[in-house]
Parts: C-alpha cells; structure tokens; sequence
C-alpha cells in the first residue's frame, strides 16, 4: 500500500493514528553502545527504570530485526562506517536516538579521534543531552521519540 | 640500592640516576637498551619480570636534545621493587630495540606508541598501527600534529548541510547564507 497524505478522510487518518500508536509501544531497540553511556543505558533498561514500560524493553541484537537504533557513546572515525553500515542494515521504519552528549555532538571531544556527532553520517530523530544523561532524561527522550512516531506520516 | 647495582653494573652506559619519593628512575644509551633490560629481568637481584607500562614523550615544546623520551616501567612481583627506565630519542632517527623478546606484552605497547608516536622498534615481528586506522597519515600524539586537522574515513555533513536540516526540521526560514547546500540537500532526498 502507498502512503496516504494525513488529511485524506476518516478511514485513513484513523489508520494512520493507529498505526502510530501500534509503532511506538513495540520498539525494537539495537543499542550500539560504545562507552561510559553504555552504564546509563543499562540503568534505564534495568528493573529500577524498567524501560520496558514503555514498550521498548526488548533488545535485538542484529539491526535486521530493529527498528530504534540507539547510538550509545562515543563515536570514533575508525567506527564511522561501521555505524553507517548498521544504519543501512535495519529495515524501515527506523529511528535513531543520539544518547549522550559524545553521540550529539561529539561532546567535550575535539580531536583527530573522535566523529563529531553521528548526525554528520546518519539521520538522527532524537537527541538525548548529558553527558552521562540520568536515566528519566532517557525515558524523556523516548517518550518525545513515540510522540515523534505517533504524529508522523505513517509509511504503511 | 637498586639504583646503585644498575650504575656499577653499567657505568658507561647508565647516564643518569634519580630518585623521587621513593620512585627510581634511570636514563640509559640507546644503544645498550636491550641488553640492560635483559640483564634486569633475567638477574636474581633485581629480577623484573612484569613490565607494567611503556610509553612515549615528545618534549618539543620544550627544545629539548633529544626530542622524544621512551618510559617503562619495571616492577618484580617477587622482590616487589619498581623502576622506571628513561632512553631518549633522537627525531632523526626515531627507533628503538623491540623488548618483544623479553617480554611479549611489549608487542601491543610498541605498536601503540608506533602509532601514536611514529617511533620505530628494530626487531619487532608485526609493526604496524594498532589504535588508528591504515589510511590515517601521521602520529596524532607528536606536538606537531595539528590539533584540528580531521582525517575521516567516510563523507560527512557539513556545520552548513546540518544548520539547514535543523532550520528544516522545526520550519523556519532556511537562512540565506544556507540556500546553496539546501538546493543540494533537497535533490538528494
Ligand atoms: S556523553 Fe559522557 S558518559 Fe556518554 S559516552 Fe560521552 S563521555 Fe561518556
């Protein structure tokens, strides 16, 4: 089926909405931890933060089966085309959260090492600050990403 | 004492001694390295048999003859002793004697400071980079090295093609400045 424009009648606004909803509640996350965030990500996903309450509890570990790829850490030029191509690898539709400050921007690192931000190879939906972020700013982030999915157009 | 039996045991090739709250340090040739470290792990007195750490120093802000310094860093787990071995290298001729022989966790270390500092270990059975990757041209950790120069392995955004996603992103005017990289950021998508 092709995608409809939002404002195209009841049945398929409704189906678009639901299709959101149904999205943003089942998030298959890769997590591509590379460093010191890779703690804050564990706490989040963990029983104390439980992120499973929001629908996003279950990790996969191979893109192909992900849709929400979460850049966790410091990303390395050395390391560059290897996110890219784990970009590549999952399926649509995908999301990208840029965890930490390191994943942003590059954070405090300024230097022939480092990538200053995975937005200059990928696209990213949703940039979660802190350096490390606590883990309710994660959930935050998350919660800001489903509200993303809900009111997006819906590729069906 | 420690410092004593390595200076009678080499006089000429020792050139200097010293020691900081408890920390030894000597400044050996160049030349006779290898054979001074053989002696000082495989001697029962001093028996350093772990080398804890081996690393570079450029001095080049400093002027310093030579420019580099090669460190390690020697503990005896049985005598329980330390000591920090100093050699000094000439940026002409920037290589040492591998201690791979001696000890095999020197392989990794050398590499390292290859990489970093583009000194070179004679007899060293894989010398090749180890942290950086093989595109990478020049030791990123020599003073000299500029600070902003960027080497990556891949095309990526520019300050401009990301300024004009954000701008995009959340509807505002694309600034004027942007339209060129926005004419070519829209055909691609
Ligand atoms: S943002 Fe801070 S905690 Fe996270 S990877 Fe970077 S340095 Fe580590």
């Amino acid at each position: 089926m092709k995608a409809q424009p939002i404002d195209a009648g009841f049945f398929s606004t409704k189906l678009n909405d639901m299709v959101g909803w149904a999205r943003k509640y089942s998030l298959f996350q890769y997590p591509f931890v590379t460093a010191c965030c890779g703690m804050e990500y564990m706490a989040a996903a963990c029983s104390h933060y439980d992120i499973d309450r929001f629908g996003a509890g279950l990790p996969r570990f191979s893109p192909r089966q992900a849709d929400l790829l979460m850049v966790v850490g410091t990303v390395s030029q050395k390391l560059a085309p290897v996110l890219k191509k784990v970009y590549d690898q999952m399926c649509d539709p995908k999301w990208v959260v840029a965890f930490g400050v390191c994943a942003s921007t590059g954070g405090f690192y300024d230097n022939y090492a480092t990538l200053m931000g995975i937005d200059r190879i990928i696209p990213v939906d949703v940039y979660i600050p802190g350096c490390p972020p606590r883990p309710e700013n994660v959930l935050d982030g998350l919660l800001k990403l489903q509200a993303r999915i809900q009111n997006q157009k819906q590729l069906l | 004492m420690i410092l004593e039996a390595v200076k009678a045991k080499f006089p000429d090739e020792v050139l200097e001694t010293s020691e900081f709250r408890g920390d030894l340090t000597i400044v050996v040739r160049k030349e006779s390295l290898a054979q001074i470290m053989k002696h000082l792990k495989e001697e029962a007195a001093f028996d350093f048999n772990l080398l804890m750490d081996l690393t570079a120093v450029d001095y080049l802000s400093m002027e310093r003859k030579p420019r580099f310094d090669m460190v390690y860093h020697l503990y005896s787990l049985r005598n329980k002793h330390r000591l920090r071995v100093k050699v000094g290298v000439h940026e002409k001729e920037p290589e040492v004697d591998s201690l791979v022989v001696l000890w095999p966790i020197a392989n990794w270390f050398e590499r390292e400071v290859w990489d970093m500092f583009g000194i070179r270990f004679k007899g060293h059975p894989h010398l090749k980079r180890i942290l950086l990757y093989e595109e990478f041209e020049g030791h990123p950790l020599r003073k000299d090295y500029p600070v902003n120069r960027r080497q990556p392995l891949m095309k990526q955004k520019s300050d401009h093609e990301l300024e004009f996603i954000e701008a995009r992103e959340y509807g505002q005017a694309v600034p004027e400045l942007l339209r060129g990289s926005a004419n070519q950021e829209e055909k691609k998508i």
